[in-house]
């Protein structure tokens, strides 16, 4: 039988603020553990919690850079489970009037992934198993989480590693967090069932949780969708579980089953008043969100006419993107500068992480200086390339590495005397290229930029030695 | 009655007295009288002493606040930084909080001493303290009936003469009912006047801490003291009430008093009597009687309960044995440790209102239960809302019965719950109550009537409190033992 994936994600992302949802801990990763608590995050008797009001306004960020509405009226409920991660026995999150709802993304394809909501509520601690004994660290624990819920619209693992792809880079584009999924600042838990193609009714399903990477997501599906189409196929019963896939040896497995579903018991946190989310501020923040990466994408392809790979390699880390969008801003050309940051600065950005954070020692004002230098031929392609590489490992400015008497225009004049020296110095290569032998030209070109120290337009060497050697 | 801060204050603002001097009279009262009554469950006369030499300094210094120097104790579920505070759970054994509630940071600020914490009924469930786990207190009274509760240690040390005044606090009457029994005056603010930071929590939307004193001008100074909004409780209230204890005047020319039949319905002969004694009273004096009607007080039983119980189900989730308190000796593994430490740890009356609680807030129950009791509440508070459009104040009695015999209420669970009916229905509204003597029955035992009003409305009732005090003098008589300056 043919069967057709319905499939919905569930993601934690951990909001960037610097104290924690219900108390002024900070919200620092690491630190020794059970060093960035207080009584409240670690639900001592008789503390209370302070709502945040910072996270509210990072949600509603959230959602209305995913085409959410906004719920005015909200408020915080208590999930109440025992682990002992989680020191009140209860997670303060939200229920039936979660801050986001009814909102989506839109893939590649043009289908919409339809988002159910957004939620706050405060992340657990950590347990840590050593030598044989459990340890806990409650340094996460009150940390703010939004939970973003989709609609079961995804088809296919491909969709639901686009999916995750596109709402990390959204998120941080708004910049509520760096979702940096092995870090676990943003986790995916799938829900994946299959039904006969066809057919309407949803299958069992299960749910895979804390996934820690993009293409886990893709691996993990598959493994689950595998094993469920065995089972089917061979004419037994999904029971509905928590999946954990391992990565390192490509294998999924059930954690526990759930024969009945959980009973959390949720009901509004007394301690917490309700809130009320002012119109005019859900109208400030969405005129304050800054270009989203749909926009910025179809913005570098259609008005700046980037080719796609290089749009793409460069709008999918924001902090690159600012960095053209300012350099170009400054008066350097699209075109160089793209070149530049992907022929030049990227060669020094090794990993993913590395362009992510893009740390890197140089300026948009600086690259821009540099760039209108070659724009205006006053050095050509490699002197720049040159001059970048110092600068980013150096950390100072242009003016360091190309002096004035290399950026002194040289007029057509001159460089047909260097050509023409250039040629005869070097009967052995003229014969060679005569032959046919075109590689014999580097030693003619060599020749031309030792003499004019790399500041020859190569177009324009090319063409006068074109015309010399004939 | 007496005014005994006010007494006290003058005396150390004199120096006829040093803070160290009085300080040490109440611990050698509470050393004499502690096995009798029962009142205190841990004591803290170290640091006592260090608080009292601190005051002395401040008093030298002049400018003092009216309770500066003055020793008091605190429920046993109030957090003070460093000192056992237990709930008189098992669970919480040997619990000492790194942090202040914030009464007790504002009182310690104007110069109070702390002797201890006052045993009260386990996790403050409860209406003769009986559930506490260390024993029961005894009313001064008469040592063979409870003082009620759950605040009842608090009510015993104020009746016996062991502290100038206590903290308790009040979910379903817990201030104003052993106040009652004990013959002393209980105040329970509007929900959200007094910070409920460093409260261990029973029933959070019904908590609210209050004074237990010698007379409504004590409560009113103690309330003085520890109302206000706060940053760490972000349902505490900002509400400009002025400094009430000065504007108490005790006239009620023209005050109108509500009496809602209902709150007169399946109450002892004798109580009913004397409240009906203190309406008449008052009418004799200028005020005006109302009658209303408060149908809706049958419900607020099973509204109490379903709301008390769903809230205390949660929040004490959090005693597992693993970060404070008691845990289990023997286990197999963490689940078996949790279990284990929570059966051996929770008392009896404890366990059922946990389990009544997570019942009406299980999947199934909610709307039948939680829900149906959260729209009920909005009625009460709606009834009330009317009632107090055409009445200043209501007086009711504050129980059915007078303090009854230890071991009465153990027979019957229901029975005790029953005779919270006069207290928990301004704890669902959210208004402020007083309860205040009126008389005592025929063996000598105490008598209370509750005067309450709208929300924030504290100095009405406690004017119209200071106005029955003020002209009924001795109500209980004198209690001969502890500290009698």
């Amino acid at each position: 039988m043919n069967y057709e994936l319905v499939c919905g994600i569930e993601t934690h992302i951990e909001l960037a603020t610097k104290t924690k949802i219900f108390c002024g801990c900070t919200t620092e990763f690491g630190g020794a553990p059970n060093t960035h608590c207080c009584p409240v995050c670690t639900g001592q008797p008789g503390s209370l919690p302070i709502l945040n009001r910072k996270v509210v306004e990072y949600a509603v960020r959230a959602g209305l850079a995913v085409n959410c509405t906004i719920n005015n009226n909200s408020h915080m409920d208590r999930k109440n489970y025992v682990y002992p991660d989680l020191p009140k026995a209860y997670q303060i999150s939200q229920f039936d009037e979660p801050v986001c709802e009814n909102g989506y993304i839109e893939l590649d394809s043009g289908k919409r992934i339809g988002i159910t909501r957004i939620h706050i509520e405060e992340d657990a601690g950590k347990l840590v198993h050593e030598n044989g004994t459990t340890y806990i660290d409650y340094n996460r624990g009150g940390v703010p989480l939004i939970e973003i819920v989709s609609e079961p619209d995804i088809s296919s693992p491909e969709e639901a590693r686009e999916y995750a792809e596109k709402l990390q880079l959204i998120m941080r584009y708004v910049g509520i967090s760096d979702c940096k999924m092995q870090e676990g600042s943003m986790r995916c838990d799938v829900n994946l069932s299959l039904r006969p193609v066809g057919t309407k009714e949803f299958g069992t399903r299960t749910e895979t949780k804390n996934i820690n990477s993009l293409s886990n997501i893709v691996k993990a599906m598959n493994r689950e969708i595998e094993r469920q189409e065995d089972i089917l196929e061979s004419g037994g019963k999904i029971v509905q579980a928590t999946m954990r896939y391992d990565a390192n040896t490509d294998e999924i497995y059930p954690m526990r089953t759930k024969e009945n579903s959980d009973d959390y018991r949720y009901f509004p946190d007394p301690d917490i008043l309700r809130f009320y989310i002012e119109p005019e501020f859900v109208e400030k923040t969405k005129s304050s969100l800054p270009e989203l990466p749909s926009a910025k994408l179809r913005r570098y392809i259609d008005e700046f006419k980037l080719p796609e790979t290089t749009a793409r390699d460069i709008y999918k880390y924001r902090r690159v993107s600012e960095f053209l969008d300012k350099a170009v801003a400054m008066g350097a050309s699209v075109k160089n500068t793209a070149n530049m940051i992907i022929g030049g600065i990227y060669k020094t950005l090794e990993t993913e992480e590395d362009k992510e954070n893009f740390a890197i020692k140089t300026s948009a004002e600086q690259l821009s200086e540099l760039i209108r230098l070659i724009d205006e031929k006053k050095i050509n392609k490699n002197k720049g390339q040159e001059a970048l590489a110092k600068m980013l490992d150096t950390g100072k400015a242009v003016s360091e590495f190309i002096k004035a008497e290399d950026t002194q225009g040289m007029s057509d004049d001159e460089l047909r005397a260097i050509c023409e020296a250039a040629v005869s110095a070097n009967p052995d290569a003229v014969s060679n290229i005569r032959a046919g032998k075109g590689k014999a030209i580097n030693v003619i070109f060599g020749y031309i930029m030792r003499e004019t120290r790399g500041k020859a337009d190569m177009g324009k060497v090319n063409k006068i030695i074109n015309e010399l050697i004939g | 009655m007496k005014e005994l801060l006010t007494t006290l204050s003058t005396k150390l603002k004199n120096r006829e007295i040093s803070s160290v001097e009085l300080t040490n009279e109440y611990i050698k009262a509470i050393e004499a009288e502690n096995e009798k009554i029962n009142a205190y469950v841990h004591t803290t006369f170290d640091y006592a002493i260090e608080c009292a030499k601190r005051a002395d300094d401040m008093l030298k210094a002049g400018d003092a606040s009216p309770l500066c120097g003055i020793p008091m104790a605190l429920k046993d579920n109030i957090c003070s930084d460093g000192h056992l505070t237990t709930c008189c759970s098992k669970i919480l054994d040997g619990f000492r909080p790194y942090y202040d509630s914030t009464v007790w940071t504002k009182l310690k600020r104007e110069g109070a001493v702390l002797l201890g914490k006052n045993n009260m009924d386990e996790f403050a469930m409860g209406s003769t303290s009986e559930s506490s786990c260390y024993g029961a207190p005894k009313n001064p009274r008469n040592t063979a009936h409870v003082t009620g509760g759950s605040s009842g240690g608090g009510a015993a040390a104020v009746a016996a003469n062991m502290a100038a005044y206590t903290l308790g606090s009040d979910t379903g009457g817990s201030i104003r009912q052993p106040a009652s029994y004990c013959g002393v005056v209980g105040l329970k603010p509007t929900y959200g006047a007094v910070s409920r930071y460093g409260l261990i929590a029973y029933g959070s939307s019904l908590d609210q801490i209050g004074p237990i004193t010698n007379s409504v001008r004590d409560a009113s100074l103690v309330f003085d003291a520890i109302k206000g909004v706060d940053i760490n409780d972000q349902t505490s209230v900002d509400h400009e009430y002025g400094n009430i204890t000065s504007q108490l005047t005790g006239d009620i020319k023209g005050l109108k008093i509500g009496v809602a039949e209902e709150y007169f319905e399946g109450i002892d002969k004798e109580t009913k009597e004397s409240v009906e004694r203190a309406l008449a009273f008052y009418e004799a004096n200028g005020a005006e009687l109302v009658s209303v009607k408060l149908p809706i007080l049958k419900d607020s039983l099973p509204v109490y309960y379903i709301i008390a119980c769903a809230e205390a189900s949660s929040n004490l989730g959090r005693y597992d044995g693993i970060r404070y308190g008691y845990r289990a000796g023997d286990y197999t593994d963490i689940d078996d440790m949790i279990y284990k430490t929570r059966s051996e740890g929770f008392g009896k009356e404890v366990q059922h209102r946990i389990i009544l609680g997570t019942y009406v807030l299980s999947s199934g129950y909610y709307d039948a239960y939680y829900k149906k009791a959260c729209l009920l509440r909005n009625d009460i508070i709606r009834k009330f809302d009317e009632v107090f459009d055409v009445c200043d104040v209501l007086i009711a009695p504050n129980a059915p019965t007078t303090a009854p015999t230890l071991g009465y209420s153990s027979k019957s669970a229901v029975e005790m719950y029953m005779s919270d009916i006069c207290t928990v229905p301004v704890n669902i509204a959210g208004l402020p109550g007083i309860s205040i003597p009126c008389g005592k029955d025929k063996d000598g035992m105490p008598i209370g009537m509750q005067i309450l009003g709208r929300k924030f409305a504290e100095k009405t009732i406690l004017n119209t409190a200071y106005f029955y005090e003020l002209n009924n003098k001795n109500v209980i008589g004198e209690y001969e033992g502890g500290v009698n300056l």
